[in-house]
């Protein structure tokens, strides 16, 4: 008889534990884009498919639309909390939901505080309970609750939230949707009286409610949800790449060509700038990232005109947002190349060099060592110089 | 006697070969050396242009240039850019950025065409003032050259100016205001392409 195996021991002692519900997030960048509805909305098709869907919580605002679409669905009753000063606030009743097992409960406003004497803090902690209860969960969130991003939405809008919630709940959401509408639409929405009531719509488009703040919001969320899509594309790669297909290996790497990244060889030289110029418009054409790379021969000092102008070309990537890099390497292709293959890089722009002389004349030229140096696909583009052009264009 | 004056004209042949491999090596050596001088000239004169918005003052670009290429000087161009407060000082200004380079694409093409070395700057700050400020602490250069025209200078007021005077360590060259000054320096997708308006 050959000796257990780990597995078959695990298999044969081991306790079969509820399978964890499957979590989707919906994620807007203010009140009002339409989370809720947009929850209830799939809640209904999800109870129209035959499962059994219930509104654990649910906070419509006073908004009719809202209240509108959770009509047909089951909603669990509330358990009413005494607060201090003997006041009481109605709150997802977690104890009643787990008893009540459905297959789906909507929960609204995962950022949301408990009052003291419930059993977690925070809801996205009773989340996490109904989700361990086997329990499938749909749930809602604003991006300026998220932690990290707490400190950047208040500088874009001057408002703080007090309501944070750490990234990793919406790292470990199954799936996350973008509720997104255009800051004059929700504008809009505003004014109609389908977001707050009328009495508060004037002190809403004077404070929060504004087109610059929106617009950041906007894009904040937008960005949030992308690096979310890219980290969880990374890590299925991960766990594909043990064993896979050939087939699966090559969707891999047609998602991996879908983003293009830019790097532009600088040196510190005035020069430069008009290299950096053209590979950042190439790059806000592209809707892409700019890596600026010097190759600095090992051991040069920094110092004089040389660290004049790498302060300047430092100063320029970032009012451009690019990402300055220096590399020491004594050759520019292989150390161009290293960076290119760490950074993805999808493009290199070099600039003209001048003239070869004496024996660099037998030397291959750089775009052409840089192709062959770099992984295949790589594109290498030269930026003309500037005084050349204009001796030959002037009239 | 013709072994002994071939083995003569052999001794003859490795000489010259010696020499001339001699004087190519330190030919090569020193078409070598001087090819690895540095590219651009150690930059001892600089020339700042201060100037915000879309548009500059021709006047005020072709004194700088006239004055750079008299002095053998290299022009920087300087654009000054507002950050809101709502943002952090050093955050990325792509809309401001884009309208920057553009701006600097046309003044470098004006300087290319005299010959003139360019050394362009886009410098954050609260205010024009401000970012003007950053720029006199950052930067070295010898002389400041700024248009007193409401073109290209909307950000500049009369106090600003009065501010540079008081605070720049270098000559200020403020130009005043003349009939010539509807002749601006504007980005070349708003003209036939050369960058200038007539």
């Amino acid at each position: 008889v050959p000796p257990a195996t780990f597995d078959q021991e695990s298999e044969s002692t081991a306790v079969e534990a509820p399978r964890r519900g499957h979590y989707k997030i919906f994620l807007g960048m203010a009140a009002g884009v339409g989370k809720t509805y947009r929850m209830l909305q799939e809640g209904h098709a999800e109870a129209d498919a035959g499962r059994d869907v219930v509104i654990g919580y649910l906070e419509p605002h006073e908004r009719a639309e809202t209240s509108a679409q959770a009509s047909g669905l089951e909603e669990l009753p509330r358990r009413m909390v005494e607060i201090r000063g003997g006041a009481t606030v109605s709150e997802m009743d977690l104890p009643g939901l787990l008893r009540r097992a459905p297959e789906l409960a909507l929960i609204d406003e995962l950022a949301h505080t408990n009052p003291p004497g419930l059993e977690h803090d925070k809801r996205y902690e009773d989340i996490a309970a109904v989700l361990a209860a086997g329990i499938d969960v749909f749930s809602t969130v604003n991006v300026q609750h998220l932690e990290s991003l707490n400190d950047q939405v208040a500088e874009l809008t001057g408002v703080r939230v007090r309501e944070t919630v750490p990234d990793k709940v919406l790292g470990g959401a199954d799936e996350v949707v973008l509720i997104d509408l255009t800051p004059e639409a929700l504008i809009l929405r505003l004014r109609e009286g389908k977001i707050y009531p009328t009495q508060n719509i004037d002190a809403a488009l004077n404070n929060f409610f504004k087109i610059e703040n929106l617009a950041a919001l906007r894009e904040v969320s937008l960005r949030q949800v992308a690096e979310e899509v890219e980290s969880k594309r990374l890590v299925f790669a991960e766990a594909e790449s043990v064993g896979t297909r050939d087939a699966e290996r090559v969707s891999d790497d047609a998602a991996k060509a879908v983003g293009e990244r830019l790097l532009a060889l600088v040196r510190p030289q005035a020069s430069s700038q008009r290299l950096v110029r053209r590979a950042w418009r190439s790059a806000q054409r592209l809707g892409t990232d700019l890596d600026l790379l010097w190759v600095k021969p090992p051991g040069a000092p920094i110092d004089g005109e040389c660290e004049r102008q790498v302060t300047a070309l430092r100063r320029l990537a970032s009012v451009l947002g690019a990402t300055f890099l220096i590399e020491e390497h004594d050759d520019v292709v292989v150390g161009a190349a290293r960076v290119a293959r760490e950074r993805g890089s999808t493009y290199i722009m070099v600039g003209e060099s001048p003239p070869a002389r004496g024996l660099a004349r037998l030397r291959e030229p750089l775009p052409q060592r840089l192709m062959r140096a770099t992984p295949p696909g790589v594109d290498v583009r030269i930026v003309a110089n500037r005084g050349q052009r204009d001796e030959e264009g002037a009239p | 006697v013709s072994v002994l004056a071939l083995i003569r004209l052999e001794h003859i042949l490795v000489v010259v070969a010696l020499i001339l491999g001699g004087v190519g090596g330190f030919w090569l050596a020193k078409s070598r050396h001087g090819r690895k001088a540095p590219a651009e000239p150690e930059a001892v004169h600089h020339i700042l242009l201060p100037f915000t918005g879309t548009e500059i003052s021709r006047r005020a670009v072709d004194a700088a240039l006239r004055l750079s290429r008299a002095e053998g000087a290299t022009l920087m161009p300087a654009y000054l850019a507002e950050v809101p407060k709502s943002l952090p000082l050093d955050c990325p200004i792509p809309k401001e950025a884009g309208r920057a380079m553009a701006m600097l694409e046309a003044i470098e093409q004006r300087a290319a065409a005299k010959g003139v070395p360019v050394d362009a700057r886009i410098e954050r700050g609260r205010t024009y003032r401000h970012a003007l400020a950053r720029l006199l602490s950052e930067e070295d250069f010898d002389r400041v050259v700024v248009s007193a025209g409401a073109t290209g200078t909307q950000g500049l007021s009369g106090d600003d100016l009065v501010w540079l005077l008081e605070r720049a360590p270098a000559e200020v060259m403020i130009l005043r205001p003349g009939p010539e000054d509807h002749r601006v320096v504007v980005p070349a997708h708003q003209t036939n392409g050369n960058g200038v308006v007539a």
